[in-house]
């Protein structure tokens, strides 16, 4: 069903193609500022801004002392914050606690940190299963923690948004913040993988 | 429910109607001076439950956009209204619109207490989900005073209250097929619980 997109009809672009025209025409929508927020989520606003963040806890503990007690002022101090990120909660896994975060009831997603959301984040199966299955969605997902490991899964049905701080992975101990920023997934931070040496 | 349909490399938006709909949807949220996000994802709710499950997620935006439109285009003040250009883009984005409220509300309840969803069936649109009502649970952490959702969609006030993470064992919520070392953490209005 996530797939439906890749056989657009054509009708979709014409109803959009009215839409916009109608309200630019009315004076209600600046097309300049369209192609601004556009730009914006696909080359500036993105999950390689939470990647900087857990880096930066990574190497810096009391940064990430001050991540998990207020993440939102936390974030903000690397310059990311806004709308979908306006009050934002993270979480930590260990090496006995795997968290996960899904929005049952639509898609909410913190968008400053991660961009918007993949569409199978969006879609029924994920939404439902993975708060009745969340070992099962893991495992689709290639992980499986043991039964030492508890799961906890952050459903989004409020106003406050959630990132995963992953286990920073084995092995890492000499890299720079740079080279650990390029390690750390966007699926990571939703909580659906785990941090890889390359 | 089925696998969950992962796809590699996925683009910000698969089809430039996708990207056009996303930005059209904010630039009418910032037209639309009497709108709200509560009001907007019941629009999105009202949806007839076949064409919810049919349509692809923007195909959804688009329709609430059109009828944002019809609305805002039938309304002679919406000329009035403030139009988002180019150089506020960045601006909106940063400033967000955060549903707290800055309100002193003393909390009925205080983290490590034991709680009960309340077992409810709203005709209008709620944040409550489904299979947590009637369920116990013990409140993880206290958010803050926040918009209530089920009036402010409505346009019936903000009825700002306390947010709670709301801790359910997986096992209260599914039997005993869960895990017992599991947890869903809800976040939940303090109209949607009751003492337990």
């Amino acid at each position: 069903m996530s797939h439906e997109h890749q056989t657009v009809p054509s009708d979709l672009t014409l109803r959009v193609k009215a839409l916009e025209s109608l309200l630019v025409e009315k004076g209600l929508v600046d097309a300049a500022a369209l192609d601004v927020l556009i730009d914006t989520y696909e080359h500036k606003v993105g999950p390689r801004n939470g990647a900087r963040v857990v880096a930066r806890a990574w190497v810096d503990p009391a940064f990430k002392q001050r991540l998990l007690s207020n993440g939102t002022a936390a974030i903000a101090e690397l310059g990311y914050g806004g709308s979908q990120g306006e009050d934002m909660v993270v979480v930590e896994n260990t090496p006995q606690l795997h968290n996960l975060v899904v929005c049952t009831l639509c898609s909410c997603y913190p968008w400053p940190v991660l961009g918007l959301p993949p569409v199978w984040y969006k879609s029924a199966p994920y939404r439902s299963r993975s708060v009745i299955d969340p070992r099962g969605v893991l495992r689709e997902f290639g992980i499986e923690p043991g039964d030492d490991v508890e799961v906890r899964v952050w459903d989004s049905t409020a106003e406050v948004r959630y990132l995963v701080l992953p286990e920073r992975p084995a092995g890492s101990e000499k890299l720079s913040e740079d080279e650990l920023t390029r390690l750390v997934t966007r699926d990571s931070m939703i909580g659906v993988a785990k941090v890889k040496l390359p | 429910m089925g696998p969950i349909q992962y796809e590699h490399d996925e683009p910000v938006f698969h089809a430039r109607w996708e990207a056009r709909v996303y930005a059209l949807t904010r630039a009418l949220r910032f037209a639309d001076k009497n709108g709200n996000i509560d009001a907007s994802r019941h629009a999105i709710e009202q949806l007839p439950p076949a064409d919810y499950l049919r349509m692809s997620y923007y195909e959804k935006w688009l329709v609430r956009a059109e009828a944002q439109a019809r609305k805002l285009a039938a309304d002679s003040a919406a000329s009035k209204n403030p139009v988002l250009k180019a150089d506020m883009v960045s601006s909106m984005i940063a400033k967000g619109s955060s549903a707290r409220r800055d309100v002193s509300i003393k909390p009925a309840f205080a983290a490590g207490e034991r709680v009960r969803a309340r077992d409810i069936h709203p005709a209008g649109h709620t944040r409550l989900p489904r299979y947590a009502r009637g369920k116990l649970g013990r409140i993880a952490r206290d958010h803050g005073v926040f918009v209530f959702p089920d009036t402010r969609a409505h346009f019936q006030g903000d009825k700002p209250q306390h947010v709670y993470s709301v801790r359910f064992d997986a096992r209260e919520l599914w039997g005993s097929q869960a895990n017992p070392r599991d947890g869903v953490y809800v976040d939940l209005w303090e109209d949607y619980l009751e003492p337990a």
